[in-house]
């Protein structure tokens, strides 16, 4: 067969025909499940402004956008750093863009990549599916966008920043874990906005309710702990029951807690989901090679640029940075491949459902149902292990050394992928924290508290920070305990909120 | 089949808004990274724009996380030596080698400041915010008034030059409409009814006549409304409106001789070029007299003053003479906002101090909306200052300041020039 183009430059014709030629084999020949494809052809400075409003096409005013624009400007303009080729965004049509600078190669390995690869991961992984809504987030956006912006000219752009700033700092602390959330949409929203607006308020009046009632009911609710569970989503609690804040306020809460509950799914899946795409993009590629539609300068290109994405320096080199999501995803997918197609007696022993299984399935099997976490304690062999020279290594600090725990051998390939996988445990990586109680009676103090793992201290001078931020919410004093594995208090910070009035006002 | 957008022509400033922001929530960091910039520089190196830094500390988002200590495990590839059970001594730094809270303070470590350049209009912005000639507003109000033709809507007659064609003919359109009406509604129905007679195929001939007359007749009567009517014709209106005029003069006066050493020099020429860059900035009909002198004073012109060089002995008022002179022969009418900025090391010739007091009280200092001089000394002030000192105290348009070293030059300027001065000097 003819090669599709022998040049480096791109037309719209030409990215069209190669992703009329990567459709055919990614969805006819191994039947990826995607969304609707929406190129974009954009300039460096458009992915630049993208880039920077956390890659989405539409969001509200931020400094913090701005910070990261500044400094991604920088560096580009500096060369220090090449911009991502590829941004792509979780929704319905699935919106990738191109970026005008680059090579007819690099454009097609980014189709193969962003709207083959990411594309049939957002919509077949049961977390984005559960915990997302593809064909809501754009128009949510827009509305958000919206609403914040007619918030600035009504309260003024210094008390929507500031709003946002708190915001900001508890957004890790705005998700929902286990609870699935509602889906978004742009209709619903702007329709029920007002009406919760009213109804909240009505709740939170009645919560902080300062009518006197007769005595013994009284001494029936004091008992009452508020919240009855503690609530692990800061934000959500927040906005339900913090008695300050106005109607506006709790709608501008509940924007960032909706859009951090969007991009939840994400922050656990980062091996999974651009170790799919490089599998994708690298299957995919090769695949139109084989079939001579591309010619050898092309895949040279390609392979260039691919096996420096998955490079995966060693732990002693300068530049060490933690584990390549891309390097370890890709490396996983291969090796489950691999494992169906070629097993040997390891592997048999490791995986006897998967030796020898039809490896479209189960990659299949092994995208749609897992996170980072589980995908690792399931799918880590112990050829892998050997292959990445993985160890494990326990930092305490009561001892003065180090202690390798386990190596690449018979005994360590359990406990390595056990560790490994704790190790992209989202609830362990991150401080446990949660609203223990409120003084609902006395002065309205609210209490958190950090319940600590492994003895792991919350890091001091953020802590403080952030607790002047949730005063500022929540408008009264607030209280962060940290609880050692006992239960016994270790630690704890105390915050006053500057001015009660300062919103009132 | 994928859909191709090409975005490219969309606006690329999508960001402009958040970095707008950004400089905004950092204005104070911004501000004083702009003085320190500046410091012991001159500013016409930062004719591109400046690099800014700011600490990281003051611009990182908050976010709970954890802190040294504890029980970190984590796994590490490309293990070369290691097997089960060795003890090795913990990395400095952070235990990047050992430990998720290495991440934490590799952020921490890595960058002491957030640096990112401004563009030059940025810069100059900051750098001259808040700064105005004082008392600007003073002769704008009895000023001579200047007229200014404005827009006030249409009239109905004017000139033809002054037609507005949309206008007219959007109001002959109406008219035409109105007109119309009623004959265009007699006119369908005639047509009806004549389509029925018709029709109806009856042999009422005179019948059919008369009604086929009704039709022309209502025709013409449609034909005859004009296409445009003089009665349509809208002109622009123009009204003239009083024009506050601010026309003003800088005049520069720089000491060159002798005792002002190069470094002396070269600390009144950058405060002159920072007046400049300040006047040219804000002020965009204003103009400047450049007045240089030793035993005598000479106007030179801006390219001779900021460059040339030339000493001799000292006598100050040879310059305020001769900016009395020339405030008589060309600003002479009401006009005029008159400003004077001096800059001297103090060291006059000794009995011309006394005079040099005597000219700027009585022929100066009224016609001037604001004098400021800055003194340029290391050590103790020069009589000049003393002669001034009692100015000062007299005369509230009349700013003195001593200027030490190059860092001074800025804050000694913004001193000068802020607002906040202007508003309690004037009030």
């Amino acid at each position: 067969m003819k090669p599709i183009s022998t040049g480096s430059e791109w037309t719209f014709d030409l990215v069209g025909a190669y992703d009329r030629a990567i459709r055919t084999i990614a969805v006819d020949e191994y039947g990826l499940d995607i969304y609707p494809i929406q190129l974009e052809v954009i300039t460096a400075e458009q992915m630049m402004d993208a880039y920077s409003s956390v890659g989405m096409p539409v969001n509200y005013h931020h400094w913090s956008f701005g910070k990261h624009f500044v400094a991604t400007e920088k560096g580009y303009r500096r060369g220090q750093m090449g911009l991502a080729y590829e941004i792509v965004i979780n929704s319905n049509p699935c919106i990738a863009y191109l970026m005008e600078e680059n090579s007819m190669t690099m454009q097609a390995l980014v189709i193969a990549h962003a709207a083959y690869g990411h594309n049939s991961f957002f919509k077949g992984n049961y977390l984005f599916r559960s915990w997302t809504d593809a064909s809501a987030i754009i128009d949510y956006l827009v509305f958000a966008k919206g609403y914040i912006s007619r918030c600035e000219e009504r309260y003024g752009i210094d008390a929507v920043e500031e709003l946002l700033d708190s915001c900001h700092a508890l957004m890790n602390y705005g998700v929902d874990r286990y609870q699935r959330p509602q889906k978004l949409s742009l209709a619903e929203e702007q329709a029920r906005q007002e009406e919760r607006e009213h109804y909240l308020q009505m709740q939170v009046n009645d919560l902080w309710r300062t009518i006197p009632r007769r005595a013994q009911e009284d001494a029936v609710r004091a008992q009452v702990r508020f919240p009855a569970e503690p609530q692990e989503n800061l934000l959500y609690f927040i906005e339900k029951s913090a008695p300050l804040l106005e109607p506006w306020q709790r709608e501008v809460v509940r924007i960032v807690r909706k859009i951090a509950q969007y991009f939840y799914p994400q922050r656990q899946t980062q091996v999974m989901n651009e170790g799919w795409a490089t599998f994708w993009h690298y299957t995919i590629l090769n695949r139109l090679y084989e079939k001579g539609l591309v010619t050898d300068g092309f895949i040279m290109e390609f392979l260039q640029s691919h096996t420096n994405v998955v490079y995966q320096p060693p732990v002693t080199a300068k530049w060490y940075n933690g584990i390549n999501p891309y390097a370890l995803g890709f490396a996983m997918y291969q090796d489950i491949r691999r494992i169906c197609e070629a097993p040997t007696d390891e592997d048999r022993q490791w995986f006897p459902d998967m030796a020898g299984k039809p490896w479209k399935d189960t990659l299949d099997f092994a995208m749609r149902n897992f996170k980072d976490e589980s995908f690792i304690s399931q799918f880590l062999s112990p050829k892998l292990i050997r292959d990445f020279h993985f160890f494990a290594i326990r930092d305490d600090d009561r001892q003065d050394r180090l202690e390798v725990t386990a190596i690449h051998d018979e005994e360590g390939y359990r406990a390595v992928r056990q560790t490994l996988a704790e190790q992209y445990n989202l609830g362990s990586r991150e401080p446990n924290i949660q609203v223990w109680s409120v003084n609902v009676r006395g002065d309205r103090s609210m209490t958190l508290r950090h319940t600590m793992h492994q003895r792991r201290p919350l890091d001091n001078a953020s802590a403080e920070e952030v607790l002047k931020h949730v005063a500022r919410l929540w408008g009264f004093e607030v209280r962060l305990e940290s609880v050692d594995d006992e239960g016994r208090l270790v630690q704890s910070w105390t915050v006053k909120p500057d001015r009660q009035d300062d919103w009132a006002a | 089949m994928a859909h191709i957008i090409d975005r490219r022509l969309n606006g690329k400033n999508k960001s402009a808004v958040n970095r707008d922001r950004f400089l905004r929530r950092f204005k104070g960091q911004i501000k004083e990274a702009v003085a320190r910039a500046i410091k012991g520089r001159s500013i016409t190196d930062v004719d591109s724009g400046e690099k800014v830094s700011i600490p990281v500390k003051d611009i990182s988002e908050p976010a709970f996380r954890h802190g040294k200590g504890g029980v970190w495990e984590g796994v590490h590839p490309g293990n070369e030596e290691f097997v089960k059970g060795d003890r090795i001594p913990r990395p400095q730094g952070g235990g990047g080698g050992g430990s998720g809270s290495g991440k934490a303070s590799n952020e921490g470590e890595g960058e002491d400041d957030f640096v990112f350049h401004l563009s030059h209009e940025e810069f100059m912005n900051v750098f001259f915010e808040d700064l105005a000639l004082p008392n600007l507003i003073k002769t704008e109000l009895m000023g001579i008034e200047e007229m200014k033709p404005v827009r006030a809507g249409y009239t109905n007659d004017g000139t033809p030059a002054n037609i507005s064609i949309v206008r007219s003919l959007r109001g002959a359109l109406a008219r035409r409409v109105a007109l119309s009406a009623p004959t265009l509604a007699q006119l369908v129905e005639a047509e009806e009814e004549l389509d029925e007679m018709l029709e109806s195929g009856e042999e009422n001939t005179l019948d059919i006549r008369h009604q086929r007359e009704r039709v022309h007749a209502l025709r013409e009567k449609l034909y005859s409304i004009p296409f445009i009517d003089p009665f349509d014709l809208r002109y622009n209106n123009r009204v003239k409106q009083p024009k506050p005029t601010s026309q003003a003069v800088m005049f520069c006066l720089m000491d060159v001789s002798g005792s002002m050493d190069e470094s002396k020099k070269d600390m009144a020429k950058r405060f002159f070029i920072l007046l400049y860059l300040f006047l040219q900035r804000n002020y965009e009909k204003i103009e400047l007299v450049f007045i240089r002198h030793h035993t005598s004073a000479v106007e030179v012109n801006e390219h001779d003053f900021f460059h040339s060089r030339e000493s001799g002995g000292t006598v100050v008022s040879s310059a305020l003479n001769l900016m009395k002179d020339i405030i008589a022969k060309r600003y002479a009418q009401g006009g005029w906002n008159i400003y004077a900025a001096q800059a001297s090391d103090g060291d006059n010739w000794d009995s011309d101090s006394a005079n040099c007091g005597k000219i700027l009280e009585e022929s100066l200092l009224p016609l001037c909306q604001y004098y400021a001089y800055i003194e340029i000394t290391e050590g103790e002030p020069q009589n000049l200052w003393y002669e001034y000192q009692k100015l000062g105290a007299r005369h509230r348009h009349f700013a003195m300041q001593r200027i030490r070293q190059a860092g001074d030059i800025y804050p000694v300027f913004r001193e000068l020039f802020s607002k906040e001065r202007q508003q309690g000097g004037s009030a």
